[in-house]
C-alpha cells in the first residue's frame, strides 16, 4: 500500500497560501497574489488528481470493495480514553471525488478571477480569502472525526461570510453576509447538538468508529441509541435529524434556504465555488458520509426525502420568476441540491439499492462542473453588461461568442438532454426515485421540466430575445476568462460518460447500471417541451409572458415573492422573537443582571478596600497573620473538621 | 555508587560545574567584561538545558535520601529552561551591574537547592534543600544595591523565612516524634491521623503554603516582589514556586496519602480562600510588579485546584500548567523587566499609550497576559481546563464553580493593563525601546511557548504518561 501521507500537502497549500497572502499580500504581492494563489492551487490539484488515481486504479480496491483508508491521524484533544478531538485524512471514494471537485473547480475559480476581479482595490485579500475556503472545504471532506467536520464546517461558514461580504461598502453585501452566517449558524446548532447526541451513545467521536458501532445490531450502542426515545421518537432519529438539519442549512434546503440566493451579493466567482460547486453541497456531503447510519433508520430518511423533493420543486417554480439572473441560478442550484438530497432518501445501504446514493454522489459531480460554469458565464455576462438584471441584457450572443456557446451547454447539461452530463446523473436519480417512490418520481419529473424551462428562459433572456445595443463592447473578457470556460464546458460534456458507478457507491462495491431508453424518454420529452416553451416565451420580444404571468395571477406573484418566506421570517423573528423574548430579555439584562454585576462591582471593591489593611509592610504583622493562619487550620482540621 | 552517582546526581553536578567555573572566573587574574561574562553564562545555562534531557537514569542514593526518575528530571528540566529565560532577560540589567558573577553563583545555587529538594527521599534532606533554596535568594533580592526598597526586599524576604523554616522545622521534629522516622517511605506507612501527627502536618503544609504564597501565609510575597530586581522577581514567582509545587504535590501524593482526606479539605478551603483574595488584592494595584505578585498568588489558587484532584491527571495538568506558567509569566515580566531596566517605570499608568511607541512588546506583553489570563486558543486556556477538568473529577463542584468565577474576576485586570496599553491615551507614552537580541530571544521563546504548547498535544500525553497515579 502507498503512502499516502502527502495528501496532507493538498488542503495544506491553500492554508500555506492564505497566511502568506492574509499577512503580507496586500503590501508584497499586490497584483501578484493572484498568481500566487492560482500557483499553489495547480499544485494541490496536481496531487488531488495524482491521489485519485492512486486510489481508485492501483490500490484502493480489496476484493472488489473500496476501502477507507485512513491516511494520517493525529490525536489534538484526548477527552478519555475513547474518546477524542482527532484532525485527519480519510480517503474513501467520496472523499477522494470531493477533493477532485473542489480544487478543480477552485482552480478553474482561481483562474477565472484573474480576469475578473483584475484591478480590485483588495485584490490580494479575495485570494486570501479563497484559499481559506479551499483549506477549510478541503479539511472538511477529508476528515476522519465528526468533530473536526465541525470544525471545517464552521471554518468554511466563516469564509463564505467573508467572501460574501467582500464587497463590504455595499450595505446589502454586508447585510446578505450577515444573513448567511446567522442562518448557516443557527442550522449549525441542530448538528452540533446532533453530533454531540451521536457521539454520546457511540461513545466516540471518530467516524468510522461511529459508524461501525451505530450499525452493528448486537452492539450496546446501538441497543442504547435506539431503544432510547424523546417525545416518541428513537434518539438515533433525533442525533440524525439534528445533524441534517446542519446539512440542510449550508445545502440551502427549505426553510433554510433563504440565506442564498442573498448570497449572491459575493463576487461572482465566488458564488461559482462557493454557492454553486462546493460549500452547498457539504450537506448532501454530511449525509453521505454518515448514510450507513441513515440507511438503518428509516425515519430520518424520509425526512432527508421530503425535505430534498419538496425544496426542489419549491426552487424550480420561484426560479421561474425570477429575473436577476444569479438568484435565477442560486435556485436552481438548490432546486438541483435538493434532487441529491432526495436521491440520497430514497436509497438503501448496499448492493442494487444503493442505486440512489450513487445517482446522488453523481449528480454532485456533474453538477459541479455545469453550475460553475454556469455561474462563471454569468460573470463574464455581468462582467460586461454591468447589471445582474435580465431585462438589461439580451442578444449578447454576437458579443461573447465563447461565453454563449459554453452557457448553452451548461443549460443542455442541467436540463438533461443526452448527451450531455446531467442526463446521465439525472436519470439515474429518476429510476432511483421511481423505484422506491412515485410520489418523489412524479415531483422529480416535473421539476426536471421546469428546470428546463426556466434554464432556457434564462439562455433566450441574455443571449437572444432583442438586439443588443452596447456601446461600450470591451469584450468578451481576458483569455483568463475564457478557458475557464472552455475547459468546464468539455467538462460538461463528458463528465456524464465517465463510468462512475464502478467508483463510488454506497458500499464501495462496483455497481452494473444501464441506461434504460424507454425510462428515458419521458423526462428528455419533457425537458424538451420545456425549452420549446422558452423558446416560444423569450426568444424575442413579445408580450407573451406578461400574459402568462397575469393569467397565473396570484400564484405567479407568490412565486416571484418567493412564497413569501422571507417575510414570514422577519415577522417570526421581528414581531414574536423580539417582542416575547428579546425585549424582555434586554430589560432584564439592562436592569436586573446589570444591577447583579454592578453590585457585585462595588461589593468587590468594598472588600478590597477592607482587606487592604492585611497588607500594611510590617513583617512583624505578617508573622503574626502567619502565626493565626496555623492555629486556624489546626482549630478547623484537627477538632472541627475530621 | 559509582558511575551511578555521576548520572543520578546529573542535574545538580552539571549546577555545580558550573558555579566552579564561574567561581574561577572570578578569582581568576584576566580582567573580563560583563558583556562577555554573561554571553559565557547564558551559554553554559543553555548547555545546562539541553544537557538535562540526555542520559538519564530512575535510581536511589545515599539510603534513599536522594531518589530520582524522569518525571523528576522532566521537572528539573522545565526549571532550567525557566532559569535560562530569567537570564536572557536580566541582560539588559546586569549588563551594568558591578556583580554580575556572584549574582549567577548564587541564583544557581538556590536553583540547586530547589533540586535537591524535589529529588528528596528524605524529610532532613528536603529540609537542606529547601534552605539552600532560600538563602542566596534573600541575598538576590538585595542585589539592587543602591535601592532602598531592594534591602527592605531582602530583609523581610528573610525574616519571613527564618519564621516559616522554624515553624517546618518544628513540624518535621514532631513528625519524627510520632513516627520515628524521617524516610518518605517509611513514613507514610506509620501515618495514623492521630492529633499530634495532624498538627505535625499542618505545620509542614505551612512551610510549602508559605513559598507558595497560599493565603493566609502570603503577606510576604507583595512587598518582596515588589523590591526585588525583577529578575529576582520573576525567578521568585515562576522558577522557585514552581519547584515548591512540584514537591509539593509528591510530598503530598506519595508520603501523606493516608491523610488525603484532611489535605484535600484544606487544600479546598485555601484555595477558595488564595484564589479570592490574591483576586481582590489584585484588582487594586497600579504597580505591574505587585500586581504580577498578586495574580500570581491568584494563580497558585488554580495550581491548588488541580493539586486537589488527586490523581495522575491532577499531577500531569499542574506540572503542564507550571509549563505554560513559566512562559506567560516570563512573557509578562520579560517585558516589565525590559522597561524597568530601561526607563525605570512600573506603573500601569506608565503603560498608557505603550501600543503606539512599542506595538511589539505591547503585543508579547497581551498575549503572556492572555495566558495568564486563560483566554483561549493561548496556552494559559488549556493549562487552566486541565486544572479545573483535574479538580472537577473529584465532584467537588462549589470549588469547580468559585474557580470559574475568579476567572471571570482575573479577567478583569489582566484586561485592565490591555486596555490600557493599547486604548488610553498619554501625552508622554514610553519611547520606543531598544531591545538587545538575548531579550528578543527569550520573548521569542515564551511566545512561542504560550502560542505553541497548547496545541502541541503530546507535549500533555508526555507529561501525562510520566505522571504517577494517585
Amino acid at each position: 500500500m502507498t503512502n499516502y501521507a502527502y495528501v496532507s500537502l493538498i488542503p495544506l497549500l491553500p492554508l500555506a497560501c492564505f497566511v502568506v497572502l492574509g499577512l503580507w499580500g496586500r503590501k508584497r504581492f499586490k497584483t501578484f497574489s493572484g498568481i500566487v494563489g492560482t500557483g499553489s492551487l495547480l499544485a494541490s490539484t496536481i496531487l488531488s488528481f495524482y491521489t485519485a488515481y492512486q486510489y481508485f486504479f492501483v490500490d484502493g480496491k480489496v476484493n472488489g470493495v473500496y476501502q477507507h483508508i485512513i491516511a494520517m491521524k493525529y490525536t489534538w484533544l484526548q477527552f478519555s480514553p475513547n474518546v477524542s478531538i482527532d484532525m485527519g485524512i480519510m480517503l474513501d471514494p467520496i472523499s477522494v471525488m470531493m477533493i477532485v471537485v473542489v480544487t478543480f473547480i477552485s482552480l478553474m475559480v482561481h483562474v477565472f478571477s484573474l480576469g475578473y476581479m483584475k484591478g480590485e482595490e483588495r485584490f490580494a485579500t479575495y485570494y486570501a480569502f479563497l484559499s481559506l475556503f479551499t483549506f477549510s472545504m478541503l479539511g472538511l471532506v477529508l476528515s476522519t472525526n465528526i468533530f473536526q467536520i465541525y470544525m471545517f464546517w464552521e471554518l468554511v461558514g466563516v469564509s463564505s461570510y467573508l467572501l460574501i461580504g467582500y464587497y463590504f461598502d455595499k450595505p446589502s453585501a454586508v447585510a446578505a453576509s450577515k444573513k448567511a452566517f446567522i442562518v448557516t449558524r443557527f442550522a449549525d446548532l441542530g448538528f452540533l447538538i446532533g453530533i454531540l447526541i451521536l457521539a454520546f451513545h457511540a461513545e466516540t467521536l471518530d467516524i468510522s468508529t461511529l459508524i461501525e458501532r451505530l450499525t452493528d445490531h448486537q452492539s450496546t450502542q446501538f441497543v442504547s441509541i435506539t431503544t432510547g426515545s424523546l417525545l416518541g421518537v428513537s434518539i438515533l432519529t433525533w442525533g440524525l435529524t439534528l445533524v441534517f438539519i446542519g446539512g440542510a442549512g449550508k445545502s440551502a434546503m427549505f426553510p433554510l434556504h433563504i440565506w442564498l440566493p442573498d448570497a449572491m451579493e459575493g463576487p461572482t466567482p465566488v458564488s461559482a465555488l462557493i454557492h454553486a460547486a462546493t460549500m452547498v453541497v457539504a450537506g448532501v456531503y454530511l449525509v453521505a458520509r454518515l448514510f450507513p447510519v441513515y440507511s438503518i433508520d428509516g425515519a430520518a430518511l424520509d425526512i432527508v426525502t421530503y425535505v430534498g423533493a419538496f425544496s426542489a420543486l419549491l426552487a424550480a417554480v420561484i426560479a421561474c420568476t425570477q429575473t436577476d439572473i444569479k438568484r435565477v441560478l442560486a435556485y436552481s442550484t438548490m432546486s438541483q441540491i435538493g434532487y441529491m438530497m432526495f436521491s440520497l432518501g430514497v436509497s438503501r445501504y448496499g448492493g442494487e439499492n444503493g442505486l440512489g446514493f450513487m445517482a446522488s454522489m453523481f449528480h454532485l459531480f456533474t453538477h459541479a462542473f455545469f453550475k460553475s460554469l454556469l455561474f462563471l458565464g454569468a460573470g463574464a455576462v455581468i462582467h460586461l453588461v454591468h447589471s445582474n438584471d435580465m431585462k438589461d441584457m439580451g442578444g449578447l450572443r454576437k458579443f461573447m461568442p465563447v461565453t454563449h456557446i459554453s452557457f448553452l451547454i451548461a443549460c443542455l447539461a442541467i436540463s438533461g438532454i443526452p448527451p450531455f452530463a446531467g442526463f446521465f446523473s439525472k436519470e439515474e436519480i429518476l429510476t432511483a426515485a421511481f423505484d422506491s417512490n412515485k410520489l418523489i418520481y412524479g415531483v422529480a419529473l416535473f421539476t426536471s421540466g421546469l428546470t428546463a424551462f426556466y434554464m432556457f428562459r434564462l439562455y433566450f433572456s441574455i443571449f437572444w430575445k432583442k438586439e443588443s445595443h452596447l456601446h461600450n463592447a470591451h469584450g468578451e473578457g481576458t483569455s483568463t476568462m475564457k478557458i475557464p470556460l472552455i475547459i468546464l464546458a468539455v467538462c460538461a460534456v463528458i463528465a456524464g460518460l465517465l463510468p462512475f458507478s464502478n467508483f463510488i457507491t454506497s458500499d464501495g462495491a462496483a455497481l452494473e447500471t444501464h441506461i434504460n431508453l424507454v425510462f428515458s424518454i419521458a423526462p428528455v420529452l419533457l425537458a424538451l417541451g420545456g425549452i420549446l416553451l422558452a423558446a416560444n416565451l423569450y426568444k424575442t420580444e413579445n408580450n407573451k409572458p406578461e400574459k402568462v404571468a397575469a393569467a397565473l395571477g396570484g400564484f405567479y406573484k407568490a412565486a416571484h415573492s418567493k412564497f413569501y418566506v422571507d417575510e414570514v421570517y422577519i415577522f417570526v423573528t421581528k414581531k414574536i422573537v423580539f417582542n416575547l423574548i428579546g425585549r424582555p430579555a434586554a430589560w432584564i439584562d439592562k436592569n436586573i443582571v446589570d444591577g447583579l454585576m454592578n453590585l457585585i462591582a462595588s461589593v468587590t471593591e468594598k472588600i478590597s478596600e477592607l482587606i487592604k489593611g492585611l497588607q500594611s509592610g510590617k513583617v512583624q504583622s505578617y508573622t503574626l497573620y502567619f502565626f493565626a493562619g496555623i492555629v486556624g487550620l489546626a482549630a478547623v482540621f484537627i477538632y472541627l473538621w475530621k | 555508587m559509582g558511575i551511578d552517582f555521576f548520572i543520578l546526581m546529573k542535574s545538580e553536578l552539571l549546577l555545580a560545574v558550573i558555579i566552579f567555573i564561574l567561581l574561577f572566573i572570578k578569582v581568576g587574574s584576566k580582567e573580563w567584561k560583563n558583556e562577555q561574562m554573561l554571553n559565557i553564562v547564558n551559554v553554559l545555562l543553555l548547555v545546562n538545558f539541553i544537557a538535562g534531557f540526555f542520559g538519564n537514569k530512575d535510581g536511589m542514593l545515599f539510603n534513599d535520601m536522594f531518589k530520582t526518575n524522569q518525571l523528576i528530571v522532566l521537572e528539573k528540566c522545565i526549571l532550567n529552561l525557566g532559569t535560562f529565560i530569567i537570564s536572557l532577560q536580566a541582560y539588559t540589567w546586569l549588563k551594568n551591574h558591578k556583580h554580575v558573577l556572584e549574582f549567577y553563583m548564587l541564583l544557581l545555587a538556590s536553583l540547586m537547592g530547589m533540586f535537591y529538594m524535589i529529588s528528596s527521599g528524605n524529610l532532613l534532606m528536603f529540609y537542606l534543600g529547601l534552605e539552600l533554596s532560600t538563602i542566596p535568594l534573600a541575598a538576590l533580592a538585595n542585589f539592587d544595591l543602591e535601592k532602598r526598597k531592594s534591602s527592605e526586599a531582602a530583609f523581610k524576604l528573610i525574616m519571613s523565612s527564618a519564621f516559616s523554616s522554624g515553624l517546618l522545622l518544628f513540624g518535621i521534629s514532631m513528625m519524627y516524634g510520632t513516627t520515628g522516622t524521617l524516610n518518605f517511605t517509611e513514613l507514610s506507612q506509620h501515618l495514623d491521623g492521630s492529633a499530634l501527627q495532624l498538627f505535625a502536618f499542618i505545620l509542614l503544609f505551612t512551610g510549602f503554603a508559605f513559598k507558595i504564597s497560599v493565603v493566609p501565609f502570603h503577606l510576604w510575597t507583595a512587598d518582596v516582589y515588589e523590591g526585588s530586581p525583577v529578575a529576582i522577581t520573576s525567578f521568585l514567582s515562576v522558577i522557585s514556586k514552581g519547584a515548591f509545587i512540584f514537591a509539593f504535590i509528591s510530598v503530598l501524593y506519595n508520603v501523606f496519602k493516608p491523610l488525603a482526606d484532611t489535605w484535600y479539605n484544606m487544600l479546598f478551603l485555601l484555595s477558595v480562600l488564595t484564589m479570592v483574595i490574591g483576586n481582590l488584592f489584585a484588582i487594586r494595584q497600579n504597580n505591574l510588579k505587585r500586581f504580577l505578585a498578586f495574580s500570581s498568588i491568584a494563580q497558585v489558587g488554580f495550581i491548588l485546584v488541580g493539586i486537589s484532584g488527586s490523581s495522575q491527571a491532577g499531577t500531569a495538568s499542574v506540572i503542564y500548567f507550571i509549563l505554560i506558567y513559566i512562559f506567560s509569566n516570563l512573557g509578562a515580566f520579560g517585558v516589565i523587566a525590559l522597561v524597568s531596566a530601561l526607563t525605570v517605570k512600573e506603573g500601569i499608568e506608565d503603560y498608557k499609550g505603550f501600543y503606539k511607541t512599542n506595538p511589539l512588546l505591547t503585543w508579547v506583553l497581551t498575549i503572556a497576559l492572555f495566558s495568564l489570563a486563560g483566554i483561549p486558543p493561548t496556552a494559559g486556556f488549556f493549562g487552566k481546563f486541565f486544572l479545573i477538568m483535574a479538580g472537577a473529577a473529584k465532584g467537588n463542584y462549589t470549588l469547580i464553580i468559585i474557580a470559574a468565577l475568579n476567572m471571570i474576576v482575573s479577567l478583569y485586570y489582566y484586561l485592565r493593563v490591555v486596555k490600557a496599553m493599547f486604548m488610553d491615551k498619554n501625552e508622554q507614552p514610553i519611547e520606543k525601546l531598544v531591545i538587545n537580541n538575548y531579550s528578543k530571544l527569550a520573548l521569542f521563546i515564551c511566545v512561542s511557548g504560550i502560542v505553541l504548547t497548547g496545541f502541541v498535544s503530546w507535549v500533555y500525553d508526555y507529561i501525562y504518561s510520566l505522571s504517577t497515579g494517585f
